[in-house]
């Protein structure tokens, strides 16, 4: 990035668009980690120790088997390793590219424990299910159609997931999104260097060749869909929502022009035609301390923003981005600043030009208290990235009941109300992982089954 | 600094290291690179009569890789040296003359006729080159014209034709065995019987590397078809150890000449092999896998671990460990070995949990107090290793010796007295008076 002399416009002040030329573009929003070519795959996969109750397995919130998985791509069996790991996790494509595997499965490797380099598990995971979904080699086929018909709302990986697995049983399912594209976060989150080649869409059409799948998408639920008609219409319902608001900043002038919320503008990256036409501005802040906050800073820094700051208000160890996303984006270009609020933010002609944060520190029980000292970071744009929340008006006045802010639910992720199952991020406890949203599709499909089965 | 200089059969070299006979000793331009790069000897690529052999002109070798494509078993179909005799024969006078502080032996494979020998043994001794080696050993291609381990795998002829070479050559004689052969011990002794001066073991096993599934035919194959080959390399070296050790501990043989060959890779497969006996080695697969520069390696190692053991030179050691090999009879029964898990070194892949408890004795714990942690339980280990096998770090587990106390396993004391199956209440041949 740093590769390209200054040109005029790259230091263009102000918000701008095209700041770089389109092979820096290129180049910056290439694929974070390759697909591993045969012979990498092959030497990383005889790194597997083939342990016994796998620690990594455990440590996989889906629980596939990756001992087994590995051992299939070392003896060449590359489909029969897809199939061991769809088997679990429907969604493993995406989950190889967006688990934050070094707090996971990496993490569990014995072999970190051993050599501090664990066995790259998340890419021997590309490098299969890759292979199967380029050949279209599907696994599974539906059963005999059963008569009954589910209703899945909202096609992220939690409803990508659920669906799958009661079309498998031969349910009818009904997937009903509220955008145009399904996917969900795989569509519209995620920093697009880490899903490149429009493979979110390629995912969801190799789930849904299941077949028994309804589609209908740009469909919001409250809005053109209610809850309770679906509970009278169908024999079960997955809510599968997410999480449809950004958290607010509570000081003076959060409104001006160029203070947005990172989560429109990561999909507004995802679903550019031309990254070029994206403006960014010269001096860039972004509050916040999660993959959020992390995926806007690194990819503004890619768009040819010169100076990208995270402000986060407590330590390094505290922020929900794994250490590696946290280097990541360091390692980019982008300065992470810690322990600091901020306090306000100063505008000149309707748009914000600099930002103040107070410093903070925890007192005695941990709340954090502003030290007196305050500092002023120049910012052409403010990206605010201090977490989600769940529209619950979404949910209408079926009485479904909410813990913290979202939905309840119990170890099957049912609701409380008999036949609306929910998962995801719009559940209580949810972990906010792709990875986990696939489990809790799959625990609630396996309760949704029980359920029709025994006539229900 | 230890000194590595070898004398085998009178013949000196500056260490103990030959090239074995075989592709990389096959004509001037390998040998003198090979002595260039250090190798202390060479035994050259097996002569016949002309008209010379021809190769298969599709692949020769093929191979057997661990998971991370290291090549551990090698084969070939190669036959003996595919030039005219008198071409080999200058080169060989030349390298020697270049070359006089290096061992130079020159390999021969001609028909079963005193005639045959009787011929080429003059010219080769004419070259100048400090001893021969009788290839007995090929298992394939000439093996088919009743040569090479057809004649290895006879006794008789063994013997019959040591005695021709050394009636008709004043150069040392040494035998090389096919280890295709049911006890290997024979055709020593025929070699000794003969006159011989030695014996070099071993020449490559029969063996098919592989199946092509595609085609439905063995690898390496011409063509559509293969045949089998003379197997070498990492994965032969514990066969060859046994039959070198056979050898050297056998009453009839032992202290007989042996060359060590079989899968020598590095300084210690070379150590091992001499302290079993090999009063020096002779190394192919490796070269053949990594180039003449292991030579470096090998030397340096063997010399390093000489002046850290007190060896000044490698007669000191050579054979060493023949006294402690003896037959399964004499083992101490009374010593009691458990397996130890160093924790701190344990980064708990828990194989040598599920082997155990899988396939052998039900001696590794799991779980301990919920956590996961592998721990002998010695009420159920039988001392039996398995676990020291499969464990991926080294010496994180290892067979400990037990002197005090009660087995849990027996109820037997660790410190009884040294007794074998020979004085066992089990045997039925049992003496009263255990045989050592």
């Amino acid at each position: 990035m740093s590769s390209t002399p200054v040109t005029a416009a790259k230091a263009a002040s102000g918000v701008a668009s095209g700041r770089l030329d389109a092979d820096a573009y290129a180049e910056n929003f290439s694929d974070l980690h390759p697909l591993f070519e045969p012979h990498e795959a092959l030497v990383e996969a005889d790194r597997c120790y083939f342990c016994y109750d796998a620690p990594c397995v455990q440590a996989c919130p889906t629980g596939i088997d990756i001992p087994m998985f590995i051992r299939q791509i070392a003896t060449g069996n590359t489909l029969g390793s897809a199939e061991t790991i769809f088997d679990a996790n429907i969604l493993g494509g995406m989950c190889a590219r967006v688990c934050p595997t070094e707090t996971l499965c990496e993490q569990a490797c014995v072999r970190h424990e051993a050599e501090e380099k664990p066995v790259r598990i998340g890419r021997l995971q590309r490098y299969a299910t890759d292979h199967a979904i380029r050949e279209d080699v599907q696994f599974y086929e539906r059963k005999d159609p059963t008569g009954k018909h589910v209703a899945v709302v909202g096609a992220g990986p939690a409803g990508l997931a659920c669906a799958h697995a009661l079309a498998r049983e031969g349910h009818a399912v009904t997937l009903y999104d509220a955008k145009k594209k399904l996917g969900g976060l795989n569509e519209y989150g995620i920093a697009a260097y880490k899903t490149v080649d429009d493979f979110a869409q390629k995912e969801v059409d190799y789930i849904l060749a299941i077949g028994g799948i309804e589609l209908k998408a740009g469909v919001a639920l409250g809005r053109d869909i209610h809850l309770a008609t679906l509970q009278d219409d169908f024999d079960a319902v997955f809510l599968s929502l997410g999480m449809g608001g950004a958290n607010d900043l509570d000081i003076k002038d959060a409104d001006l022009g160029g203070v947005h919320d990172a989560i429109d503008f990561i999909a507004d990256i995802r679903q550019a035609p031309d990254l070029s036409a994206l403006p960014v501005g010269r001096s860039v802040v972004v509050i916040g301390g999660g993959m959020t906050a992390i995926d806007i800073a690194s990819q503004v820094k890619r768009l040819g923003a010169e100076d990208v700051t995270i402000v986060y208000r407590r330590g390094a160890p505290d922020m929900k981005a794994s250490e590696f996303e946290q280097h990541l984006a360091q390692t980019t270009g982008v300065r992470i600043k810690h322990w600091a609020i901020p306090k306000e933010i100063i505008g000149e002609g309707g748009r914000v030009r600099s930002i103040v944060f107070d410093y903070v520190a925890p007192d005695a029980g941990g709340a954090l208290t502003p030290t007196g000292e305050s500092f002023t970071l120049a910012a052409d744009q403010v990206f605010k990235a201090i977490g989600q929340n769940f529209l619950e008006d979404a949910l209408g006045s079926a009485g479904v009941a909410l813990k913290r802010g979202r939905i309840a639910v119990d170890a099957d992720r049912r609701t409380n109300l008999e036949t609306v199952w929910a998962g995801g991020d719009c559940i209580e406890d949810g972990l906010d992982l792709t990875v986990a949203a696939v489990e809790d599709g799959k625990i609630a499909a396996r309760a949704i089954n029980a359920h029709l089965a025994s006539g229900g | 600094m230890a000194d590595l200089r070898s004398e085998f059969l009178g013949v000196k070299s500056p260490n103990p290291f030959w090239l074995a006979s075989a592709p990389p000793t096959d004509r001037e331009t390998n040998v003198v690179r090979a002595f260039k790069a250090g190798w202390g000897g060479v035994v050259w690529k097996t002569l016949g009569e002309d008209p010379h052999v021809v190769n298969v002109n599709g692949p020769r070798y093929g191979a057997i890789h661990s998971g991370d494509r290291r090549l551990i078993g090698f084969n070939n179909i190669e036959l003996i040296t595919d030039r005219p005799l008198e071409t080999n024969l200058q080169e060989i006078k030349k390298v020697k003359r270049d070359w006089p502080d290096r061992a130079m032996i020159v390999s021969l494979m001609v028909p079963c006729e005193e005639e045959s020998w009787k011929r080429i043994l003059p010219l080769v001794e004419d070259t100048g080159a400090d001893g021969i080696e009788l290839n007995f050993g090929c298992p394939h291609g000439m093996s088919e014209r009743g040569m090479g381990s057809a004649v290895g795998q006879v006794p008789d002829y063994v013997e019959m034709v040591a005695r021709w070479c050394k009636a008709h050559t004043r150069m040392p004689v040494i035998v090389k065995l096919t280890p295709n052969i049911t006890d290997i011990r024979h055709p020593a002794r025929a070699a000794k019987k003969g006159g011989a001066d030695a014996v070099s073991l071993i020449n490559t096993i029969n063996s098919i590397v592989g199946v092509d599934l595609d085609r439905m035919a063995p690898e390496p194959h011409t063509d559509g078809k293969g045949t089998h080959g003379g197997y070498c390399g990492p994965a032969v070296k514990p066969i060859a150890m046994n039959m070198v050790a056979e050898i050297a501990r056998d009453p009839d043989t032992h202290g007989f000449p042996i060359s060590g060959i079989g899968g020598i890779t590095t300084w210690r497969d070379a150590a091992e092999f001499m302290a079993l006996g090999a009063g020096n080695v002779q190394v192919c697969t490796a070269a053949m896998t990594y180039g003449f520069k292991i030579i470096e390696e090998l030397t340096d190692g063997l010399s390093k671990w000489m002046d850290e053991k007190g060896y000044s030179s490698t007669d000191q050691f050579v054979g060493s460990a023949v006294p402690n090999i003896t037959d399964w009879q004499y083992l101490n029964l009374n010593y009691i070995a458990k397996a130890r898990i160093d924790q701190d070194l344990c980064i708990k892949c828990g194989r040598c949990h599920i082997v155990c408890e899988d396939t052998s004795h039900q001696a590794i714990t799991n779980m301990v107090d919920g956590v996961r942690r592998f721990e002998v339980i010695d009420a159920e280990c039988v001392g039996c290793n398995l676990c020291v096998s499969v464990c991926p770090v080294e010496n994180c587990i290892t067979m400990e010796h037990q002197t005090d106390g009660v087995d849990p396993r027996t109820g037997e004391r660790y410190d009884k007295p040294y007794a074998n199956w020979t004085t066992h209440p089990n045997n039925p041949n049992r003496v009263t008076e255990a045989a050592e």
